[in-house]
């Protein structure tokens, strides 16, 4: 399944904040979106999981989601959203518990996905006894156990420190090298996206544009933190939106 | 390597950072409660305290010994505490039920906010005649005045608990598809569950206070009336035994609902 916007506009109390956005998410391949702050994003991603409906322009789903698919569209957000009086296996299970699966199958779907994200032995422990990164490798759990056909990563990682990030990243292409998945992650983090794209959309400031378009084709597997290669697309990317993020910047908020 | 210089300048940097935390204190409570009680004691034995302004705290217990062992103790206490049973978890179950819908339902706020508003603020003793021909002379009324006392606070704190809960796990669960019924069970309730919990201490305690304010208007037996007897003889032992009931009750319907928050909000710090 892959997912398709074309000419996608929105505004919020007149404030136009996108225009004429056209982008596809081709199946297996993690796309990045990356933009100053308040350049939509967000938002964009909020309307591919259907949580917003634009004002303009269509997002299609083009095909239909595997077989065995609970949640097409799963989203993985930035402050993790789990419920804080469900242990781990609980929060992950609550996903499944509206599919009428048995007891005894949700169970064996909840360990396998812990195992997978390597959760196992705090499979009963509360969020407030885990670290950020342990509540986002449960989030990502949580996304992986409804076996989405796109996940729709909202800044991730953004409320991590930088070392629980590069952990976490490399956590991700693991996952992507075992079983490739179809991902839109949203960051403003440059090396964040060139780690983890194959494809990058730069969006302008508000209102947002697609400014380019940019085809990562070093496999996953081959990319590393530090590695010189991506150095040089991460710098290409930061000239093409410095000047857009200090303008961004000196906007007055919501003004 | 050190200097002599630094040595001689080196002072410990002074510590300020105490005070404005809390800490478990549980003994202080109990100490002023037995300090209070000795100064009276003292007080009156010695004279600076008269006996018509408070009564010696060990003719208090002496009239509650008293009471227990004739069995009026019970007498009056058993049909306050199903009083206060009946009307608390009418009233309470009621105003969660109604807190729920004003704080999911858009219609039901915009009809019910108004009303709730206008009813809040009357005292609910104000309308004990109006109960009485509408309930009946007998408990019905009382757990009327009851039900409807603490229905009003419990609605405003759950429907403001309900407006609290993380929009961002709600967000979460549409997102997963989950159902209606499932985000209102699995996510709205449990969030709301702090906030509705801190409503009922306040409830109940209103609760109390109604009980004795409707049995003192007509009731044969109960801590209310048990009370206005002995105001209108002016018994002081009697009139504060009763009280310290009152307070007792009070003190353990707190305990009960110290209990079921350490029950069901165990996932707080």
């Amino acid at each position: 399944m892959e997912l398709r916007l074309s000419k996608v506009g929105h505004s919020y109390a007149g404030r136009e904040v996108l225009r004429g956005i056209d982008l596809e998410v081709p199946q297996g391949q993690i796309v990045c979106i990356v933009g100053p702050s308040g350049c939509g994003k967000s938002t964009l991603l909020r309307m591919m999981g259907g949580l917003e409906v634009p004002a303009q322009g269509d997002v299609l789903q083009v095909g239909y989601p595997p077989e065995g698919c609970l949640n097409p569209l799963t989203f993985i957000f930035q402050d993790f959203a789990l419920l804080p009086w469900r242990s781990v296996a609980g929060n992950v299970s609550l996903v499944l518990e509206d599919h009428p699966i048995g007891r005894a199958e949700r169970r064996e779907m909840v360990a396998d996905v812990l195992a997978r994200t390597r959760l196992t032995e705090f499979a009963d422990a509360l969020p407030r006894q885990l670290s950020g990164g342990m509540k986002q490798r449960v989030a990502i759990a949580r996304a992986l156990v409804v076996r989405p056909a796109v996940m729709l990563m909202d800044e991730p990682l953004s409320a991590l420190d930088s070392q629980t990030r590069e952990l976490l990243m490399d956590d991700l292409v693991n996952l992507w090298i075992r079983q490739p998945f179809t991902a839109v992650y949203v960051t403003h983090n440059l090396a964040e996206a060139v780690r983890l794209g194959h494809r990058i959309f730069v969006l302008s400031r508000r209102p947002g544009e697609l400014r380019e378009v940019i085809q990562l084709d070093k496999p996953l597997a081959e990319r590393g933190y530090g590695d010189a290669e991506l150095e040089v697309q991460q710098k290409h990317l930061w000239d093409l939106m410095r000047a857009e993020a200090a303008a961004a910047d000196a906007e007055l908020v919501g003004g | 390597m050190r200097s002599l210089l630094v040595d001689k300048l080196a002072q410990k940097v002074a510590f300020r950072g105490g005070g404005f935390t809390f800490q478990s204190r549980r003994w202080v409570g109990f100490l002023v409660f037995v300090v209070l009680l000795l100064l009276a004691e003292w007080g009156t034995r010695s004279g600076v305290i008269s006996p018509l302004t408070l009564p010696r705290p060990t003719d208090v217990f002496q009239t509650f010994v008293e009471l227990y062992s004739s069995g009026l103790l019970f007498q009056h206490l058993i049909p306050s505490l199903l009083r206060l049973l009946v009307g608390a978890a009418l009233g309470a179950s009621l105003g969660i039920a109604v807190g729920l819908l004003i704080g999911l339902f858009s219609f039901v706020r915009a009809g019910l906010l108004p009303l709730v508003a206008a009813i809040f603020p009357i005292p609910k003793i104000a309308l004990l005649p109006l109960f009485v021909i509408w309930f009946g002379i007998d408990e019905g009324s009382k757990y009327a005045l009851i039900a409807f006392g603490t229905f009003t606070p419990t609605v405003v704190a759950t429907f403001a608990a309900v407006d609290n809960v993380d929009r961002t796990l709600i967000r979460m669960g549409q997102s997963f598809g989950l159902s209606w019924v499932s985000i209102v069970r699995k996510i709205v309730l449990p969030g709301a569950m702090p906030g509705i919990l801190a409503g009922l201490r306040i409830s109940l305690a209103i609760a109390i206070i109604l009980l004795v304010a409707a049995e003192m208007l007509g009731a044969e037996f109960g801590i209310g009336a048990y009370i206005l007897e002995a105001g209108s003889l002016y018994d002081l032992e009697r009139l504060f035994a009763g009280v310290v009931i009152l307070s007792v009750l009070g003190v353990l319907v707190s305990a009960v609902i110290g209990a079921v928050e350490r029950r069901l909000l165990d996932w707080r710090t």
